[in-house]
């Protein structure tokens, strides 16, 4: 793999952190679209670049579904999905035809289309690019990690769920991150508990306390336990402002807490 | 700037680097070097493996951590109840493979007399390791369980695999092409957000030709314990896979709704059927592995004068 000499497309951008998993369905997206959300609350200029070829989910859960991508100078420019232009996403989900598509592609060709979008999204001044991927430790994520080397990443925020399925799939993602010399930012345990809106009862419907225990295990940082709420989950269907609709949600202290942990690693992001 | 190819041919087609579509792409001169285009022997060798097994069944989604194993486990729970159904258990997810975990399985192929599982789960050394391949070595892995594991005669084999539309499910069906796959069935859970990425995966079957046997609707409403209400997690904004099955018009094969203890089963490594009898997701789970049992047996195996019983 070649190290970029120059900056091009990613000259302007002050940090870049990835969203990894092992496992699927753990709410990495969610997790990326909360952090950009929660960081643009804090002043921030914010890019995001899903990775997950087959099954892209941000489009969606920030309201910018069926938008179209344009070339410039530069390059692609990448979808704002507010007038502010604070937020700028880019997803192959912005390429296909059809919604219901299937991006059916073997690796080669997944890794040619994510050096593109490493390379060849003009994404301008941001302060920080949340990179969001698809479960697993293969192409895409080689892929991604290889072009974004040059960058020096800030690191990866992990995500699990309580459960040992998760869990066991988390270990391996931590092991990949350390052999592609990954810093591990910290580690989120999502889906922690759910609060009956009924009568207040928790219930750990995906068991509890693996993402603790793995991060312990692990020696990474643990950033706190994110509770199942379906506020957030309709708030993601919806493409709305879970931070700003929801302050009292019993989610929004862990996603609270994972904005400021990012801003603390940088040190403008406490200005 | 190049655009990439929609509409790739296949790295294996006889198009392959020569159509129209592959103009620009990174890969054309590869292609076009007629690297992928003479027909693997393993496939034939694969269709002869196949011939002791009576059914094939993949468990697919578009969407990650909506049960695939958690249910492919299960219907390999189920089928096995009966003795004298041979059931084996293959998962293909290289990089997450959850189904030893499930299983309660450390190392051991064979589960009981008649439940055989495969999972390259059992091939590494320590659950810190990862198996971090990119897609050619991911499907060499594939066509090695399919063609070198000597199944015996078998009346189900179920395939589980890893979610998305890409290296791993295009070979499992590429392998199993000579050898008759009866019909996948797809997990999905009530939210758009999951709906979207299954409708590709249904796109994807049909694109390679793979019947549907059905919809299972996962994690469909959940009731306190204490208080017996009903709360949705999974809101189905979009009218759940139930809408989805009418637009697209195939069988919603049962709606299966949260239980904490079918995750307390799978990380204990036990059967939620035999765990939990009276849960509303067993009597769920039952219904939908009858469904799929009469789907296969309203299709004839291949060769099926050559199995002898």
């Amino acid at each position: 793999m070649e190290a970029a000499a120059e900056p091009g497309n990613l000259a302007g951008v002050r940090h870049v952190v990835l969203v990894l998993s092992g496992k699927g369905g753990v709410g990495k997206s969610t997790i990326s679209t909360e952090l950009a959300l929660a960081l643009r609350h804090a002043g921030k200029k914010v890019g995001i670049l899903d990775v997950d070829l087959c099954g892209p989910s941000v489009p969606r859960m920030l309201r910018a579904q069926g938008r179209a991508v344009h070339q410039g100078d530069s390059g692609w420019v990448p979808v704002f999905v507010d007038r502010e232009q604070s937020i700028s996403l880019m997803s192959v989900g912005f390429l296909l035809e059809q919604p219901d598509e299937a991006v059916v592609w073997r690796g080669p060709k997944k890794n040619a289309l994510i050096k593109q979008f490493v390379s060849d999204v003009a994404w301008g001044q941001l302060d920080y690019l949340v990179v969001d991927t698809p479960p697993g430790t293969s192409d895409e994520h080689m892929a991604v990690v290889d072009a974004l080397r040059p960058y020096s990443p800030l690191g990866a925020l992990v995500v699990t769920t309580p459960q040992a399925v998760s869990v066991g799939d988390v270990r391996r993602e931590l092991t990949f991150c350390r052999k592609v010399g990954l810093r591990v930012i910290g580690l989120v345990e999502n889906m922690s508990g759910f609060v009956c809106p009924h009568c207040a009862e928790c219930t750990n419907i995906f068991s509890r306390g693996g993402g603790e225990e793995l991060a312990r295990h692990a020696g990474v940082p643990f950033l706190g336990s994110v509770p199942l709420d379906p506020e957030l989950t309709r708030s993601l269907e919806d493409g709305r402002d879970f931070i700003q609709d929801f302050p009292d949600s019993p989610a929004f202290p862990a996603l609270s807490s994972i904005a400021q942990k990012i801003l603390s690693e940088t040190p403008e992001g406490l200005s | 700037m190049e655009e990439v190819p929609h509409d790739c041919p296949g790295a294996d087609s006889a198009q392959a680097g020569r159509g129209a579509s592959c103009q620009g792409c990174p890969n054309q001169r590869l292609c076009a070097s007629g690297a992928g285009a003479a027909a693997d022997p393993a496939i034939e060798e694969i269709k002869e493996k196949m011939k002791t097994v009576k059914h094939k069944i993949l468990v697919l989604s578009g969407k990650g951590g909506v049960g695939k194993s958690t249910f492919s486990a299960h219907l390999a729970h189920g089928l096995a109840e009966d003795e004298n159904t041979q059931v084996a258990l293959l998962d293909i997810d290289i990089c997450g493979p959850s189904i030893p975990k499930i299983m309660g399985l450390e190392g051991e192929q064979f589960l009981e007399d008649n439940l055989g599982v495969m999972s390259v789960g059992f091939l590494l050394s320590s659950p810190d390791d990862a198996v971090i391949w990119r897609g050619p070595k991911k499907n060499g892995m594939i066509k090695q369980f399919l063609r070198d594991v000597d199944w015996g005669e078998v009346d189900y084999l179920i395939v589980d695999t890893p979610p998305g539309t890409s290296d791993e499910h295009l070979s499992v069906v590429q392998y199993l092409a000579a050898a008759h796959i009866d019909g996948a069935v797809i997990i999905t859970t009530p939210q758009e957000v999951s709906l979207q990425d299954v409708r590709k995966e249904i796109s994807f079957c049909h694109k390679v030709r793979l019947p549907v046997i059905g919809v299972v609707e996962n994690m469909s409403g959940f009731i306190c314990p204490k208080c017996q209400k009903e709360s949705q997690i999974f809101p189905p904004t979009t009218g759940g896979a139930e809408a989805m099955c009418q637009d697209l018009k195939l069988p919603l094969l049962g709606r299966v709704p949260l239980d904490p203890r079918i995750g307390k089963s799978c990380d204990k490594g036990q059967s939620f059927l035999v765990e939990a009898p009276d849960s509303p997701a067993t009597v769920a789970y039952r219904s939908i592995i009858q469904r799929i049992q009469e789907f296969c047996s309203q299709r004839l195996p291949e060769g099926e004068n050559l199995v002898g019983s």
